[in-house]
């Protein structure tokens, strides 16, 4: 049992009730200067969910000052619960994310319906600070936690058939009213290549600033692919199959012409209807250059030697 | 309606045209407008603009369907706020969006269609907001209705501007695009009533002779 239970928490463990709506009120007050709340990152402060056991990592180190953990978890993009940005925060909270299982099918010795206890149970969590690219073309630095999808995929021991890998977002209408209208095709599926499923950079994250998963960030199981568009990190996953053949992912399918099987970022390869040269990191005022596969260049881009990006955005 | 009645009436308009960007200096001020504070400035500008440019386009019909003289009256200061509001959202994406790079600025123009046409909607209400006064109309004389007709391909560009922008989810675009389809629909069913109301008086007067 990796995540800890409500009755895990020492009373020592939980900030106090007026220590937090102490920091509350001088978050308000000091909104009054305009900007300049965006510029408040915070340490590791008590946020509201669950804490969450895990190591430091030191195997990606970024020197880059975190998104605030009010914008990433208030900023989202997660059409089952709204095409706006906030109403993922808002509508999430009554997504049942206990009891989760997540089917592991196709190319693979071992399939079967798994727990998420029993996903998790033998990996170790360590936490990731990773760029997130939007293909809208805004971007965030977050702390997630997680663990390696390689090492997960290794567990159910892929056939030599096993070229791809199609995740799925639960669908689950009753829960999910973004969902009652076809934005998309439900339910949504995003896929990789294998070699970019096994990447290190690759992770199976289930949380995020030392804690537990907020629902409206894909609760309690999602991808982290960082040097793809975020629409990549597919959320709340509950199937994971290997495949011999590509699969299609959702806003692929949607539209084609704009959004393709790859999504890696690419400051030089536009979408038709905007540039991505450039991209606002939440919070900052200007906007920064954006970096070739989101400044993961010299790690990734060996995945993609002799292919014309152009071609396979 | 009486003067005086005219004028509360277009007091009213001036605050309620205002609200917007009151809520919008208010909610930057105290941090309201959440994660990406321009995007939001930037959009909720361009949609009153539109907005607006509907409104605007609503008048004639309100006065042939109330008969009343003061839906024209108000007329002028709904088209005027309208560009006030779309000229603010041009002037966001020049600064805030594009930090005045002329040369991205151009490339945009040129390469995205929503751009495009976006930016022709904004150049396009220049000639209209500048010939807007009493003294224009009086020279322009016959010439002016039809430099304001203009207005209609406008907000055509508009609307157009905002389909193209959205990303997957059309419920908005389609509202706006219904009630554009619908204001230009009775334009239409009125000229052509007009046309065959005219032909006729042509033809009594004509038989006689």
């Amino acid at each position: 049992m990796l995540i800890k239970r409500p009755t895990d928490i020492t009373p020592s463990e939980i900030t106090d009730k007026a220590v937090y709506m102490q920091r509350r009120r001088f978050m308000q007050a000091t909104a009054g200067l305009a900007l300049a709340p965006l510029l408040l990152a915070d340490a590791n402060a008590g946020y509201g969910n669950r804490p969450l056991k895990h190591n430091k990592s030191d195997a990606y180190p970024l020197d880059e000052a975190q998104t605030p953990y009010e914008n990433v978890t208030q900023y989202n993009n997660f059409y089952e619960f709204g095409t706006d940005k906030y109403s993922p925060a808002q509508r999430a909270q009554q997504l049942t994310t206990d009891p989760w299982s997540v089917t592991i099918a196709g190319e693979v010795a071992k399939p079967g319906t798994y727990t998420l206890e029993d996903i998790l149970k033998p990996h170790t969590l360590e936490e990731r600070i990773y760029r997130l690219r939007c293909v809208e073309g805004w971007s965030m630095v977050i702390p997630w936690i997680g663990f390696s999808l390689g090492d997960l995929i290794k567990r159910f021991e892929p056939t030599s058939r096993a070229k791809y890998v199609k995740f799925t977002t639960l669908h689950r209408p009753e829960e999910m009213p973004g969902t009652r209208r076809r934005v998309l095709n439900w339910p949504y599926v995003e896929g990789l290549r294998m070699d970019e499923a096994m990447h290190p950079l690759t992770i199976m994250s289930v949380g995020l600033y030392g804690e537990v998963l907020p629902k409206q960030n894909g609760a309690p199981i999602r991808l982290v692919v960082p040097w793809k568009y975020g629409f990549k990190s597919i959320k709340s996953i509950v199937k994971i199959e290997l495949l011999e053949r590509q699969p299609v992912s959702s806003w692929e399918q949607a539209i084609p012409q704009e959004y393709g099987f790859y999504a890696n970022v690419n400051p030089n390869v536009d979408h038709p209807r905007w540039s991505q040269k450039r991209e606002r990191r939440i919070g900052e005022f200007f906007k920064r250059k954006t970096l070739m596969f989101n400044g993961y260049e010299e790690h990734v881009a060996g995945l993609y030697k002799g292919m014309d990006l152009r071609k396979f955005y | 309606m009486t003067v005086t009645q005219i004028r509360f009436l277009k007091f009213v308009i001036y605050l309620l045209c205002l609200a917007p960007l009151a809520w919008l200096v208010y909610a930057a001020l105290f941090n309201q407008l959440g994660a990406n504070p321009i995007e939001v400035v930037t959009r909720r500008l361009g949609e009153w603009g539109l907005q607006l440019l509907l409104v605007t386009l609503c008048m004639t019909p309100l006065r042939d369907i109330t008969g009343q003289p003061w839906p024209i009256k108000i007329r002028r200061l709904l088209g005027l706020f309208a560009f006030f509001y779309v000229v603010l959202h041009f002037v966001t994406y020049l600064w805030l969006d594009q930090f005045f790079d002329w040369s991205e600025i151009g490339l945009d123009i040129l390469k995205r269609p929503f751009i495009t046409v976006g930016m022709l909607a904004v150049v396009g209400l220049i000639p209209l907001a500048v010939t807007s006064n009493r003294f224009s109309q009086r020279r322009l004389g016959r010439h002016w209705k039809r430099l304001h007709q203009l207005v209609y391909p406008i907000t055509i560009l508009a609307v157009v501007h905002f389909y193209w922008l959205v990303k997957a989810d059309m419920l908005r675009p389609i509202v706006l695009t219904v009630c554009l389809f619908l204001l230009l629909a009775y334009r239409w069913i009125k000229s052509n009533r007009r046309q065959t109301a005219g032909e006729t008086v042509h033809n009594t007067i004509r038989r006689p002779v």
